[in-house]
């Protein structure tokens, strides 16, 4: 076999070099846009103005993490986001594991119906008004429940983690525990817990970004700015262009106030996303995991 | 649906209601355990659905759902009627169509590339950089699109000027807006979606492979004859899914890329459903709007699963 893979014809040697090429077209085609990003935060505004800047950071200054930094609504929007995250974590995920356990034990009655009961709702759902009008009456407004309680324990991850503990934790081995005596409560703390470090890793990552990089909930349900995640902040910053004034305090002209508020942008970008840049090559292979056990068997 | 027991049933002499009750009382600590998800769904799933009555009444806060005076079909008729009904429908199917076109057959492509790749440490390099922008906010994405794209400072204007073009106002130009938003799209999610077909094609039986290679199959031939066939269900599967969403176009990105002078193509229907019903408070108008788009959502799914059912033997139920 080895023999064969090895044995190339000319037209298989043409396919690898293409193939090689193209992949590393489409590689550098992702990565550059994200490197000109950290460049450009570490260049001098004037620079990128006039286009000079195109592979190395030129006229290197820090200036735009400096004005970053001292500015507060930043670091609300960072702590809020911690906060948010991971609450949000903490409530989705115990929720969806809780609701997975049973799901995943054979002949419970009635499982068939709670399981159409959860798939309904991602066909079919109240909408947008509905739902907002629910979250007034209830006087979620403004409150961090809002953005953490109703969407926990969402049909896709608690099918992901059923799947897993169906493929992981057989059936005899309850059936072994409780001929010992051991109650589902029992068997749930000591024996599916720890046996499912994986799949309760995968869903926390899934959360923690979830939470993170969303702010649909928090545009709704929040109006006290002080109260705004990370994502709203940003989005102040990025797309609706208003750089808070502590930011801009000693720029004069509106030439250079416009400079720096693109300094400020491609910083923004790093200090947002840098948490999820960094820890991301550790992480992959445990979203890749998520994916391989939500898609083959479920 | 039906349990295997219910053939236990008829031989059995113990009632049948008997029987699940002395289950669900011999079980009660796991229906505990599914307790929390069935309060968070009635609460927040199933009783807005109840909510969706509002679509055909005159909605007063002061009179609650409830008390709120039947209309009939007037907002959905009001709709259809409004000046701008087709432009926010064609902008809504166009934007769909178009991202699904483009970025369906991407994952495709570049997964059954990676698969040919030998090199296993350069493959993992590449499948770390392909799969990293999906993890990147879309407020970060879009805050990207108008840094690169800004007609003054942005990189892309100055590669422009460089070859001697005049600098575009991306941003600002509706017929900008839906190239951006689908190859923004592209660039984010086109690596992380190939870990699915990644899966189905490391699924592919090797016999197939060596077979082929010995009856003189080159790379290319194999590629089509075996590696495609195979993972057929696999993309049947995800085109139901992608086809049945056709309505279901993000809010998010589209919210974000949106202002007033690419307004023209950028409206759809929940960029719509939100400005009249959250910034405008019509919330009856803004329901019967929603629930419009999801009726035609569910329609259809249900329709492209019976053709993918008849066609390929694969579908979603």
């Amino acid at each position: 076999m080895n023999q064969l893979l090895k044995r190339k014809s000319k037209g298989d040697m043409w396919f690898d070099i293409v193939n090689y090429v193209m992949l590393t077209i489409v590689m550098l085609l992702v990565l550059f846009p994200l490197y000109f990003v950290l460049i450009a935060s570490l260049s001098d505004p004037n620079l990128i103005y006039s286009g000079e800047v195109w592979f190395f950071p030129k006229g290197f200054t820090l200036d735009g993490y400096g004005r970053i930094f001292s500015d507060s609504s930043i670091w609300i929007g960072y702590a809020n986001s911690i906060l948010y995250a991971s609450l949000g974590t903490l409530i989705g995920v115990a929720v969806t594991v809780c609701a997975a356990y049973p799901l995943a034990r054979k002949g419970l009655a009635g499982k068939s119906v709670i399981m159409w009961f959860l798939l309904i709702s991602m066909f079919f759902s109240g909408g947008l008004i509905p739902t907002y009008l629910l979250i007034k009456d209830l006087h979620m407004l403004n409150t961090i429940w809002a953005l953490v309680i109703p969407g926990a324990g969402g049909v896709f991850n608690v099918i992901i983690v059923r799947t897993f503990f169906q493929s992981t934790i057989p059936d005899e081995m309850w059936e072994a525990a409780s001929i010992d005596g051991c109650s589902n409560t029992r068997f749930f703390w000591s024996i599916v817990l720890p046996l499912s470090k994986s799949v309760i890793a995968v869903m926390v990552l899934y959360h923690v970004v979830g939470f993170w990089n969303g702010f649909f909930d928090a545009l709704i349900y929040l109006n006290d700015e002080s109260k705004y995640p990370l994502q709203l902040v940003l989005r102040n910053i990025l797309v609706q262009n208003q750089a808070n004034s502590s930011m801009m305090i000693d720029v004069e002209s509106y030439a250079a106030k416009m400079r720096v508020t693109e300094l400020i942008k491609y910083g923004v970008i790093m200090v947002s996303s840098l948490p999820l840049l960094i820890l991301y090559p550790f992480l992959q292979k445990y979203f890749v995991k998520g994916v391989m056990i939500g898609s083959i068997k479920g | 649906m039906v349990d295997s027991r219910t053939s236990e049933w008829d031989h059995s002499t113990i009632k049948p209601n008997r029987k699940i009750w002395n289950q669900i009382k011999r079980d009660y600590e796991l229906y505990l355990f599914l307790l929390p998800i069935i309060i968070i769904y009635l609460v927040f799933k199933y009783y807005p659905m109840y909510g969706i009555q509002i679509a055909f009444k005159d909605f007063s806060p002061s009179r609650g759902i409830w008390g709120s005076e039947w209309v009939g079909f007037k907002h959905f008729i009001d709709f259809f009627d409004s000046y701008n009904f087709w432009t926010i429908m064609t902008n809504t199917l166009t934007l769909s169509v178009l991202s699904l076109v483009f970025s369906f057959p991407a994952p495709i492509i570049i997964a059954i590339m990676l698969n040919q790749m030998l090199a296993k440490r350069y493959k993992k390099i590449v499948q770390t950089v392909i799969y990293a922008p999906h993890f990147i906010s879309t407020v970060v994405l879009v805050g990207m699109l108008n840094v690169f794209l800004s007609p003054n400072s942005g990189i892309v204007n100055h590669i422009i000027t460089w070859f001697g073009g005049d600098p575009i106002m991306f941003l600002a130009d509706e017929g900008w807006f839906r190239p951006l938003y689908i190859l923004s799209g592209v660039w984010q999610e086109t690596g992380f979606a190939t870990i699915i077909y990644l899966a189905a094609l490391a699924g592919v039986n090797p016999e197939l492979h060596e077979a082929a290679i010995m009856d003189g199959a080159s790379k290319w031939k194999r590629v089509m004859h075996v590696d495609i066939p195979s993972i057929l269900p696999t993309i049947v599967i995800l085109l139901i899914l992608a086809l049945g969403n056709i309505m279901g176009i993000g809010f998010e990105k589209a919210f974000l890329m949106q202002n007033d002078l690419n307004y023209a193509t950028s409206n759809i229907i929940p960029t719509y459903v939100y400005e009249i019903g959250i910034q405008k408070a019509q919330y009856s108008f803004s329901t019967a709007v929603g629930l419009f788009n999801s009726v035609v959502n569910i329609i259809l799914i249900v329709t492209v699963n019976r053709i993918a059912k008849k066609l390929t033997e694969t579908s979603l139920w």
